[in-house]
């Protein structure tokens, strides 16, 4: 099994290779600029009509708390340092309903185990944007690996997509393994 | 311990192979602002430019749950089928782009403002692609 799975990362990493070897990126700079003009952003028409009312990336996400990676925004101080202040609803007063509540998952190999704030997230969401149809109320009853969530599941729904890349693997994998802990304790944890 | 080897062995290649990947996806990706949508099921076929919705413009000024939930649009690029019709009705963009909340479906070109032949998707680098990539 473990076998199997092996070749079938190598093939994956091989044909990876293969594919970056038929189309080689254009300059050597690995570096992103931030915030290209949209003109230079090979998405929108620099010959459409409606390109000079658009507002510009860098005008309004320059002044935002810094990141490295995405818009590079850091959207959760930015919101909880007060910088925006979007709008909850359209047309009711219900208040934003936060959870105080991390989740650990633990079968994270040699990497660190995975921590999940709530808090973080329903300041920007609702509970039904993940429960019951992607996630179980319930630590430990969804079963994913690695391999769904750089697929675009799961976690990968958003991280990937519209949250922070999955490239930051530190940020999810950010709680280290006790080294006192013995395998056998945290390998019957699920 | 010798029963955890196999494991250790697969974690470690495996991590070193998710970044060997992800590195290499890297500069595959197109230059645009982080969570841009190309919306491009029907505009094109029908004689408009190609529809770019930006997260990062939206989400300064609303939670993303005003959208998923309030509004409606399903967490999948492509997968809301919108009319113009729709939208002009008070529904999905129209929610808000009728002239009250936000400006109306009569400025058709700053919606419709995409370079000819975009594909429907999550664009913007950085990412391993977005979902249905793999
Ligand atoms: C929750 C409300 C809401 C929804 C839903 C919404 N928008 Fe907007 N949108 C806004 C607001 C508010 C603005 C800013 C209007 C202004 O500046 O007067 C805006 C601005 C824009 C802009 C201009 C951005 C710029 O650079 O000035 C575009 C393009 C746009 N929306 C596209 C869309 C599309 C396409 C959809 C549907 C897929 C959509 N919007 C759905 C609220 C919404
Ligand atoms: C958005 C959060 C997130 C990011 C970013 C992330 N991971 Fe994970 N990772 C997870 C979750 C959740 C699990 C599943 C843990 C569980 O089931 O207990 C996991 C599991 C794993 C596992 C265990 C094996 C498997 O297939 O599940 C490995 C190895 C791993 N991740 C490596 C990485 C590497 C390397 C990166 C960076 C390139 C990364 N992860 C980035 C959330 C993340
Ligand atoms: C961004 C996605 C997301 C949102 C939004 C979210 N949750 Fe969760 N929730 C999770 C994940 C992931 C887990 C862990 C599931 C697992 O491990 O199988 C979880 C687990 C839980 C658990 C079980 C915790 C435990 O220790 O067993 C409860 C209870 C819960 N969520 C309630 C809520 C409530 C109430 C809300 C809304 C206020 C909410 N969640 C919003 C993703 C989310
Ligand atoms: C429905 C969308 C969604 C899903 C699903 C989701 N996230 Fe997030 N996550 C967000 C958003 C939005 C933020 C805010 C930061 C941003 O946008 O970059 C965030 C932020 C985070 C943060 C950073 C918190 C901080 O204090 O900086 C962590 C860690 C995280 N997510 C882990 C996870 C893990 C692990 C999973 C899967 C179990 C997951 N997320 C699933 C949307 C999501
Ligand atoms: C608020 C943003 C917005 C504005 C303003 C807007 N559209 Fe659209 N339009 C869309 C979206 C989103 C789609 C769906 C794109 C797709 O999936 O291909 C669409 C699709 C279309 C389609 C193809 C689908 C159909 O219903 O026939 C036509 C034609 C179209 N628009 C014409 C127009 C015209 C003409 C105007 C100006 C009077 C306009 N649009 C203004 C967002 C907008
Ligand atoms: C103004 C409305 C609006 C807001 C606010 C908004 N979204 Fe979206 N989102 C959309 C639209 C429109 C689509 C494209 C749907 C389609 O193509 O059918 C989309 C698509 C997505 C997708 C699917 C991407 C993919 O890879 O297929 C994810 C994930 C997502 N949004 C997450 C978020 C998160 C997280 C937030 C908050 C930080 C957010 N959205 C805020 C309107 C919004």
């Amino acid at each position: 099994m473990v076998q199997n799975l092996m070749k079938g990362l190598l093939a994956l990493c091989i044909g990876l290779g293969i594919a970056q070897g038929a189309f080689p990126a254009e300059p050597a700079s690995t570096e992103k600029p931030a915030w290209l003009p949209l003109a230079q952003d090979d998405l929108h028409d620099p010959e459409g009509p409606g390109i000079k009312f658009l507002q510009e990336p860098a005008e309004s996400l320059s002044t935002l708390p810094s990141d490295v990676v995405g818009n590079r925004v850091n959207w959760v101080r930015a919101l909880d340092k007060g910088f925006i202040d979007p709008r909850i609803n359209l047309y009711s007063n219900k208040k934003q309903k936060v959870l105080d509540l991390d989740v650990i998952r633990r079968k994270t190999g040699e990497m660190n185990m995975v921590r999940f704030p709530h808090r973080q997230h329903t300041e920007w969401l609702d509970c039904t944007n993940c429960h019951e149809w992607l996630f179980k109320s319930k630590a430990g009853a969804t079963k994913f690996s690695m391999f769904d969530v750089l697929k675009g599941d799961f976690c990968g729904r958003c991280h990937g997509a519209v949250a922070f890349p999955l490239t930051q693997c530190n940020r999810c994998h950010s709680v280290p393994r006790r080294v006192s802990a013995t395998p056998a304790a945290d390998a019957g944890r699920k | 311990m010798t029963y955890l080897y196999p494991q250790i062995i697969f974690s470690k290649l495996f991590g070193a192979c998710l970044l060997a990947s992800l590195m290499l996806l890297a500069p595959l990706t197109a230059q645009a602002e982080y969570g841009d949508v190309v919306l491009n099921n029907r505009a094109e076929q029908s004689g408009m430019r190609p529809v770019i919705f930006p997260h990062w413009f939206h989400r300064i000024r609303f939670k993303c749950k005003v959208c998923h939930t309030e509004v409606g649009f399903e967490m999948r690029a492509g997968a809301n089928d919108i009319l113009m019709a729709d939208i002009i009705d008070g529904k999905l963009c129209g929610k808000c782009h009728n002239n009250k909340i936000a400006w109306g479906p009569q400025n058709c070109h700053l919606c419709h403002s995409g370079l000819p032949g975009l594909k429907t998707g999550i664009r913007g680098g950085d990412s391993t692609g977005g979902p249905g990539k793999w």
